[in-house]
């Protein structure tokens, strides 16, 4: 049986594709791209869906962003060298206690990994697009900026019910005793945004050029050209809680 | 002419009720050695925890208590759900009587009131003692209401309960039982939903993986069921046992009965407990490594001991045992689902953040699994909460003599 396959196959005659309308040329290569990325299933090929995995919004925002400037973060993470500067800045600046923080580098460590051991990750409050700690928290002290899309803090309103810090799934809130409240990261707003400077304290601290702080919804800020481009891969933390985080991972 | 008539009536109701309060008093004036002694040691045991619970105030919860910023959720959350959950228990299972007409849950009904309001008041007292600023709570639940907050319509809903129950109990005490009826359907629909809610606090975090899902605020009504049937046997037998009288061919009846469904809503708690298991296996990573830690980890001797010996199997058995005649053994069946039920509680409120939030990244700052251990200021608060019940339960039982109905 096979061998009249593979008779079939060696006197079939090339007709070239030049008379190959581009509709079926197009159909063609989306059914090879498609194969190549069920196959190879790693991390390169998945790069088209882990784009879209990490869009801060879901398809139809990608153009008209809900906020107006969408403030953002995306981490050059392969550049931190753990100096911790960023904390140190972070605490300086939003009088933070050395009992919490609102950012922190994490110390990746696997033994099994062929390259390096080690790689360091920052973290800090995602903003999220669907901000699990906002719809849980009963009185509305913690709230979802309706013109940068910052999740804040009405200090004054927050009973210190803790479901907050329960319900974020990346640990970025804690209970500060001075402010009897929940103190969480805020992109610097009351500290200097909101007093007109452009970037927040941590990445103007970053000597190694990891953080890039800008605002999503301009076509020509730096984070927007990082976050909507295919080649290199950008990613969020915990995608599956359907949070819709504004802060985001790449590589330089 | 009719509204000259109406004044009338309230009239004689505002007599009837001072005199209510008068005879409640004296009544608890006339109590025997044995009663003071127990009211008195149980009212030490509230003073001195809540001297621990004012210290832990003043000193800073963050210093005071086991939990930390990745646990914010501790063994107070576990006292709070506890009694909340004995409370909207003890509420269902009393409705089927005194407000859907059942003739042998009649007899437990008042009983059952009135401790339903004592549970709600030991469940706000553990809150108020985890929350940090209690006292902004009514201030900005109502000028800052967040609807979309299961939190918000639990405290809500819960504050309606209460009132609606202070009303019921005292129509019920005032004989007024077609009154008392209205209110009980309200008492039990808030209740309902308010415990549905605070079900869904947990099952609502979507970014925790153990808890989330619309199973748990179903889990939590069945639980409450069954916790209600257990509060009800348990009270009550140890009322008749305490003034020596002997039991009234109903109450007796009223107790099988009431053993009868908790060993159905038995049942369905262990079916549940099952199929949540066989879930959870085939979850998430984070969901798979909390399940380990339950089953096989850290809380193993909790879940197998306590869960599954003294909260579900101990007890079914016993009430099987029992035939559901043999008060007895019911009422130790009671005594072993009290203390597993706790456990039961305690565990899913630990479990479900146990693993780490950056886990799956292997990152060496957190360990995989966090731990938690209650101080002795939250071990004495949840003191505290069951001296109060017990103390509350014993002056109920003096002051309205036993709870008596008097069945028509």
């Amino acid at each position: 049986m096979f061998k009249g396959i593979k008779d079939w196959l060696l006197n079939l005659k090339n007709e070239g594709v030049e008379q190959v309308p581009d509709e079926t040329k197009r159909e063609f290569l989306k059914i090879g791209l498609i194969i190549t990325g069920v196959f190879a299933g790693g991390s390169l090929f998945s790069v088209v869906s882990r784009v879209a995995e990490g869009f801060a919004t879901p398809e139809e925002l990608r153009e008209s962003y809900p906020y107006k400037p969408h403030y953002s973060m995306v981490f050059k993470v392969d550049r931190c060298i753990d100096c911790e500067l960023c904390m140190e800045a972070c605490r300086k600046t939003n009088n933070v206690p050395e009992y919490g923080w609102r950012t922190m580098i994490l110390r990746r460590y696997d033994e099994s990994a062929l390259d390096q051991k080690v790689m360091f990750m920052p973290i800090l409050c995602n903003h999220c697009n669907n901000p699990p700690c906002v719809r849980a928290c009963p009185t509305k002290a913690t709230y979802k900026d309706k013109k940068t899309g910052i999740v804040r803090m009405a200090s004054y309103k927050c009973l210190g019910c803790k479901v907050c810090m329960a319900a974020c799934p990346y640990n970025a809130r804690y209970f500060n005793e001075e402010k009897h409240a929940i103190d969480k990261c805020d992109f610097c707003w009351e500290s200097r945004l909101s007093k007109g400077m452009t970037i927040t304290a941590c990445a103007e601290a970053c000597p190694a050029g990891v953080r890039i702080f800008g605002d999503l919804s301009d076509p020509n800020s730096e984070v927007y050209k990082l976050v909507h481009q295919l080649a290199k891969p950008v990613w969020v933390l915990k995608p599956e809680t359907n949070a819709k985080p504004n802060v985001f991972y790449t590589i330089s | 002419m009719s509204e000259k008539k109406n004044l009338g009536t309230s009239e004689i109701e505002v007599t009837t009720f001072s005199q209510t309060w008068l005879a409640s008093l004296s009544e608890f004036l006339s109590g025997t050695r044995v009663f003071y002694f127990l009211v008195g040691l149980s009212a030490l045991v509230l003073l001195i925890t809540a001297m621990f619970g004012v210290n832990a105030m003043y000193k800073g919860y963050r210093h005071a208590y086991g939990i930390y910023r990745e646990i914010p959720w501790g063994i107070l959350i576990s006292g709070y759900v506890n009694f909340a959950v004995t409370s909207t228990g003890l509420c269902i299972v009393s409705s089927i009587g005194h407000v859907f007409g059942v003739k042998s849950f009649i007899p437990i009904a008042k009983r059952s009131v009135y401790l339903s309001a004592v549970n709600i008041l030991a469940a706000f007292t553990v809150i108020f003692f985890d929350v940090e600023n209690p006292f902004r709570l009514p201030i900005w639940n109502a000028l800052s209401p967040n609807l979309t907050s299961n939190i918000w319509w639990m405290g809500t809903l819960y504050g309606a309960y209460l009132f609606f129950m202070t009303l019921e109990f005292l129509l019920l005490l005032l004989g007024r039982h077609r009154y008392a009826r209205v209110f009980g359907l309200l008492v039990l629909i808030f209740g309902i939903a308010a415990y549905g809610n605070l079900g869904a606090v947990f099952g609502m975090l979507y970014g925790r993986e153990f808890w989330y899902g619309p199973h748990m605020p179903i889990y939590f009504i069945v639980s409450a069921a069954a916790s209600g049937c257990t509060a009800i046997i348990f009270y009550t037998y140890l009322a008749y046992k305490i003034t020596g009288e002997k039991m009234e061919r109903e109450m007796e009846l009223s107790l099988q009965a009431v053993g009868k469904i908790w060993a159905l809503f038995l049942a369905i708690l262990m079916f549940f407990t099952t199929w949540k298991i066989i879930t959870d296996f085939v979850g998430g990573e984070g969901r798979v490594l909390a399940l380990k830690e339950w089953l096989t980890g850290k809380y193993a001797f909790n879940f197998w001991l306590f869960e599954v010996g003294f909260g579900l199997l101990i007890p079914f058995f016993l009430l099987l045992i029992s035939g559901f005649k043999n008060l007895n053994q019911m009422f130790a069946a009671s005594v072993f689902a009290f203390i597993g039920f706790f456990f039961m509680r305690f565990d899913f409120v630990v479990v479900g953040q146990v693993v780490s939030h950056y886990f799956e990244f292997k990152v060496t700052d957190f360990p995989v699994i966090l731990s938690y251990n209650p101080s002795i200021y939250e071990i004495m608060i949840i003191i505290g909460a069951v001296a109060f019940c017990i103390m509350a339960f014993l002056v109920g039982e003096k002051v309205f003599k036993g709870h008596k109905t008097e069945i028509h």
